[in-house]
């Protein structure tokens, strides 16, 4: 049994520099230089600031834009470090609400959102994922559906024909890859930033 | 349920099926010790390793000797993970500057990655460094796959050998296995992932202003590197907090479908190497179709619930499906899929939260979980999980007919029966010891995220996710306290090393074994016969063990449900 020792600690030794430290030093080294967009958190730059990721979700609150979905990520309570605050997108810290389907909370929570989506749109019927907490919290799509379901809203608010902006929900819309994979969907920062230009142009 | 919903599950199922023999054959090429394609950029890198440690790769090892090797490999794995959480913030590569991590969480995150469990009470983004999450925990990704799967090699040459005490030598096998298989399919890998999305990077977490003027800090990393591993070696640890549901973790429909394949991809590869090694791919496949019954069964079950929705939210008009806590990219089925796919390997990686999912939906990675994970299982552990169950159903057959049974060539006799019953028996003694004692600590109660049923599944979730090694989480509970750290890691250790030790024994006892040569009345273990009987062992005692647990949680949230009854937190 002592004879293990040596080899023990040799073949740990080596494996760990190999697969801790060469591995992902390599690999980061060709990706910084292959696809450095992606590699560095394909982020999104307005007259040379950082506006946020293409792959992140952000917190949308003013009618003009359009809204992601709800986002149950948290953030340390500035008063109490123990306790946490509701935090929308909080990109530092990802989750989901993981609450139960028969828990009273979440129902109480879809039946608030819903009233007040049904408010902004009369008889439209409420695409399941604008009601819903993503499981990251920072889900940086819609479904076209819940895009379409804010047209009038947005178009309101920017005073631009509802035509306008429903053409842009259509352009920007994503669909199956190989008409297979994945869901169609729309994502939600980049269809914003095009209705800034819409409303710049 | 849609059909391009199915179209999905079914070509996934193919691609699976598809690249079964063709890893199957590399595979067991690598481990016979044969030269390979890689052969004349590895070799070298494997003689230097051999030479430091004065390993003789001729020299084979008793399985006890075996066992030792790999148990000391593992306290020394586990002493550098720990340190390394304990005292990040004076070492490099801490852009974030994480202080260091609390010695309960230092505990039951070392032993979660050396088991190969990859429980996450750590947050991620929040809690690591990345010196820790590369040189800490992508390592012991690598090495706790690797010994997974050099077990399983030992298990499988007791039954090949006849009439010795050997089955391998430890130190070759994890450096062939390392070198050989997991680096060279997860460099491409990474790259891969990286060109679909994912962060890859020692710079620190970037401020953005968002279009409404706030700020968002957006944590990145060295993060690929890790999935990659993390998925092919049925890890399942997240770089994030939120796993595969993070979009940097899984940002496309493609990078979220070729990581599933990947979860499946050894594990199922193994089938075949067992059995071209006892010189009958068929014995292989049958292995691999009892997995695949009961895999595709658990698909349709979840898949059903999930889309079929939340009956309380369904009430009140919505008609898409049960959305909370999943992404819009994947969608139902992408989503489903993946919850069994994880489970039933010992992945543990989520793209979905699993607390959120139908009461039904939410059972089914459960079951898979209870069932010790030898749907394809993880890397290793779900083969000699699964040939467990193989010596089980030999043994009920051969009472049925009144013979001494033997499975290929090999007669099973009463000390392997024991040493199998003995390792099946330990993983309900965690999975439900440990969730009666919870209901009996206030504080553990009280830790509960949901009220009623709901909770306690989450208990119940917890303990079956630690002792079978997965890692998922119904994540609601608040499981960084010191009673879920300390008897969480508990029943990781006893989970990975109380199945490893008996059915090591049975690899030396299996190997010192003559092998007889099948006659007529040998049962043939390659047939439906065959295949109906295990998944019917399989089944009965899964069932028995853990129905009246499974009844007091999701089945009666689900007929709760039903009647339209809600819970309130007091």
């Amino acid at each position: 049994m002592l004879r293990e020792i040596r080899p023990a600690i040799v073949v740990l030794v080596a494996l760990t520099l190999i697969t801790g430290l060469v591995y992902p030093l390599v690999i980061t080294g060709i990706a910084q230089v292959a696809f450095p967009r992606q590699a560095n958190g394909s982020m999104i730059e307005r007259d040379g600031k950082v506006i946020g990721s293409a792959l992140i979700g952000q917190d949308f609150e003013s009618d003009k834009y359009f809204h992601g979905r709800p986002s149950a990520t948290t953030a340390p309570d500035p008063k109490d470090a123990s306790k946490t605050v509701p935090a929308p997108y909080n990109a530092a810290n990802s989750g989901g609400s993981n609450l139960g389907p028969s828990n009273k909370a979440l129902v109480d929570r879809v039946k608030g959102d819903l009233a007040k989506l049904q408010k902004e749109n009369p008889g439209t019927p409420v695409p399941e994922d604008l009601v819903t907490t993503s499981a990251s919290g920072l889900d940086p799509d819609i479904s076209p559906e819940a895009a379409l379901f804010q047209v009038p809203r947005v178009a309101k608010a920017r005073n631009v024909p509802e035509e306008r902006v429903r053409q842009l929900v259509e352009g920007n819309t994503e669909g199956r890859l190989f008409g297979l994979l994945g869901e169609p969907r729309v994502n939600v920062l980049k269809l914003n930033i095009a209705l800034d230009h819409l409303s710049a142009g | 349920m849609t059909a391009i919903g199915w179209a999905q599950i079914a070509i996934f199922s193919a691609i699976i099926v598809a690249i079964t023999p063709v890893l199957g054959a590399y595979m067991t090429r690598v481990f016979n010790g044969e030269r390979t394609f890689l052969s004349p950029i590895l070799r070298p890198v494997e003689a230097v390793i051999y030479k430091l440690s004065g390993v003789d790769e001729r020299h084979e090892q008793h399985a006890v000797t075996y066992t030792v090797g790999m148990l000391l490999f593992h306290v020394g794995g586990f002493v550098i993970l720990y340190a390394l959480m304990r005292v990040q913030q004076w070492l490099p590569f801490n852009p974030a500057g994480q202080s260091a991590v609390a010695p309960d969480l230092s505990f039951n995150t070392s032993i979660s990655f050396v088991t190969n469990t990859n429980w996450q009470n750590y947050g991620g983004e929040s809690t690591l460094s990345y010196l820790v999450q590369m040189l800490g925990l992508t390592h012991q990704n690598y090495l706790s796959a690797a010994t997974g799967i050099v077990l399983a090699m030992a298990l499988i040459r007791g039954f090949t050998r006849h009439s010795v005490r050997t089955v391998g030598n430890f130190w070759v096998d994890i450096t062939r296995c390392t070198l050989y298989i997991l680096i060279p399919i997860c460099v491409p890998y990474a790259l891969f992932l990286i060109w679909q999305g994912m962060p890859q990077t020692l710079g620190a977490y970037v401020d953005a202003t968002t279009l409404e003027g706030a700020k968002q800090t957006i944590a990145v990393g060295p993060v690929a590197s890790q999935v990659a591993i993390k998925m092919l070696g049925t890890n399942g640890g997240g770089f994030f907090n939120a796993n595969a549901s993070h979009p940097f973790e899984n940002p496309t429909a493609l990078s979220n479908f070729v990581q599933m394949i990947s979860i499946f991809a050894l594990g199922a590869a193994l089938t075949n190497v067992f059995g071209r090694m006892v010189g009958n791919q068929k014995q292989g496949w049958a292995i691999f179709a009892a997995m695949g019954i009961l895999f595709v069964v658990g698909v349709v079950v979840c898949y059903a619930a999930e889309a079929h929705g939340n009956e309380a939210l369904n009430a009140l008009g919505l008609t898409g499906g049960n959305m909370e806590g999943k992404e819009v990219r994947f969608g139902i089925v992408a989503s489903s899929l993946f919850a069994v796919v994880t489970t039933a390997a010992s992945c543990g990686a989520v793209n979905a939260m699993h607390d959120s999912l139908t009461a039904i939906g939410g059972m089914v990675p459960l079951i898979n979980m209870q069932l010790g994970e030898i749907i394809i299982g993880g890397v290793g552990a779900g083969m000699y999980g699964m040939l467990l169950f193989v010596i089980i159903a030999i043994f009920v057959a051969g009472l049925m007919v009144g013979r001494t049974p033997e499975y290929v060539g090999k007669k099973i006799e009463a000390k392997e029966v024991k040493m199998a019953m003995l390792a099946i028996l330990v993983l309900p003694l965690m999975y439900l010891g440990w969730t009666a004692v919870a209901m009996q600590v206030p504080s553990a109660v009280a830790a509960m995220g949901n009220p009623g049923p709901h909770g306690f599944t989450e208990v119940l979730y917890a303990y079956v996710s630690q002792t079978a090694n997965n890692g998922s989480a119904f994540a609601g509970l608040s499981g960084n306290t010191l009673f879920y750290n300390v008897t969480g890691a508990i029943a990781m250790f006893v989970g990975r090393f109380w199945m490893i030790i008996p059915k090591m024994a049975i690899a030396g006892s299996l190997a010192a074994k003559k092998s007889i040569p099948p006659s007529a009345g040998t049962f043939p273990t390659t047939g439906g016969l065959f295949i109906g009987l295990l998944v019917g062992v399989i089944v009965i005692i899964g069932g028995l063990t853990f129905f009246p647990a499974l009844a007091l949680g999701p089945i009666v949230e689900q007929l709760a449900q039903n009647a339209g009854t809600l819970f309130a937190s007091n």
